[in-house]
């Protein structure tokens, strides 16, 4: 029970590198992912195809396995970045393709009928897609994408393994001062959920303050 | 009849995959004029009124707006739709935006007028098609009816030469379809160019100076309402007419 006590600061210093590649790893995830999902309906054809390839790729490759492209693929093209740098840029880039899906379903949800009234009115694809379409596609996309952030809040763990510091981690050190496993990992897994209540807390608030009014 | 032509068509051709919906189409309405476009479901009507915007695009043929042929996709095909107003049959409301809101975005984003102009513009439409008193809830708030007099606002709020109605009252209980009719029926007398596809035979003989009866992607009568519904020329018109005035 005084594993977590006295390891305050270790299991602090775990916490707090979840939390920021969950940050970072999100913000780069939603950005990308609505770029490319607005390259998945744009009316030029090789924005499409872009699109389109950038989600099969990513959204078809093990995590582990970008994780190894990008930390010791990269370097050797004399991309030389922190640790905890790459490790944002997996997670993101690995995400961004789940966002994009689920942000495209989102679109198919505002009736057509909507995009032809604002063309008839002399709108742009930009401005219809802006004004129109995503402002209601966001509201129906606040679930799903609050269910990606939190997988990605517990696939971060992976960087660990690549000596980025974050919760997972913190077993190895616990387990050679000779704590017990068990309750080293009860309290690695009560700081996970800390994380992932705070974000379902989060779209919680967001889909009553933004997801109903139809 | 000596008008002014506002709206050609010149031998316009579309399929559907094999189906040939429209068939050297040819038709012209002039400005100020009231075209009824009437016929069984599948004849191609809707589709006529949706390429006058060019909504659904032609294969061949011409169509002409004040005179100047309807450009390509991109900004000067956006110009040109903003000087025609189109009501849909399904309404098309924006759904996340208040009533005004519906009314005033296209002035604002397209026309470039201020906020207040805009808003000032939109409160003057609504209140002429007896909606002020809604204008700060959501479609769905409203009914059917409400909604479509909305959507003929945020159409007239464009300042456009011409408007297109596809089916604006086929949705719509039938309680609620005289109030949109009363609107249009107020258009038409205030001189708007409108080609309106419609089921309401009423309204086509009331307030139309043409009914155009299509059948089978052609343009088979054009005529004046009076003509067309005593003494219609074609079997097909006769028999659609048998159909439909029965009951």
């Amino acid at each position: 029970m005084n594993v977590l006590t006295d390891n305050l600061s270790l299991y602090g210093k775990g916490l707090l590198g979840t939390v920021e590649l969950t940050v970072y790893g999100s913000l780069l995830a939603l950005a990308l992912g609505f770029v490319m999902a607005s390259f998945r309906v744009a009316p030029v054809g090789s924005l499409r195809v872009f699109g389109t390839a950038w989600v099969a790729v990513l959204r078809n490759t093990p995590l582990t396995l970008l994780f190894f492209a990008v930390l010791l693929g990269l370097p050797r093209f004399g991309v030389v970045l922190p640790f905890q740098l790459f490790a944002v840029l997996a997670l993101g880039c690995y995400t961004s393709a789940f966002i994009c899906e689920a942000i495209r379903s989102g679109i198919n949800t505002v009736p057509t009928g909507q995009g032809e009234a604002a063309r008839s009115l002399g709108m742009s694809f930009g401005q219809t897609l802006c004004g129109i379409v995503l402002p209601q596609a966001f509201r129906s996309v606040i679930p799903p994408i609050g269910s990606t952030l939190i997988a990605l809040a517990k696939n971060s763990a992976i960087a660990g393994a690549f000596s980025v510091t974050e919760l997972l981690g913190t077993y190895k050190t616990l387990n050679e001062l000779g704590y017990s496993i068990i309750w080293s990992f009860v309290w690695i897994a009560v700081g996970y959920l800390i994380v992932t209540l705070t974000i379902s807390a989060l779209f919680n608030v967001l889909e009553k303050r933004w997801g109903v009014a139809r | 009849m000596a008008v002014e032509p506002l709206i050609e068509l010149r031998n316009v051709n579309k399929h559907y995959g094999s189906v040939h919906v429209l068939q050297d189409i040819s038709l012209t309405v002039g400005r100020g004029e009231v075209v009824v476009v009437i016929g069984p479901s599948g004849s191609g009507k809707s589709t006529l009124c949706r390429t006058i915007n060019r909504l659904e695009p032609v294969e061949s043929g011409t169509i002409l707006l004040d005179g100047q042929p309807l450009p390509q996709e991109g900004r000067a095909l956006a110009r040109l739709r903003t000087e025609v107003g189109m009501v849909f049959q399904s309404f098309n409301l924006f759904a996340h935006k208040t009533v005004l809101a519906n009314v005033s975005l296209a002035q604002v984003k397209v026309r470039k007028r201020g906020k207040e102009e805009a808003d000032k513009r939109s409160r003057e439409l609504l209140e002429r098609v007896g909606l002020l008193a809604h204008a700060e809830k959501y479609p769905a708030q409203l009914s059917g009816g409400q909604q479509q007099r909305v959507a003929i606002a945020r159409a007239l709020a464009m300042d456009p030469k011409a408007l297109l109605f596809d089916e604006p009252t086929s949705a719509l209980d039938p309680e609620m379809i005289n109030e949109v009719l009363e609107v249009m029926r107020q258009l038409a007398r205030d001189g708007m160019t409108m080609v309106v596809v419609t089921h309401e035979m009423g309204f086509a003989r009331y307030a139309a100076n043409r009914v155009v009866f299509m059948a089978d992607g052609r343009i088979v009568e054009d005529r004046t309402p009076e003509e067309f519904f005593t003494a219609p020329e074609s079997e097909r018109a006769k028999d659609f007419l048998s159909k439909i005035l029965k009951h």
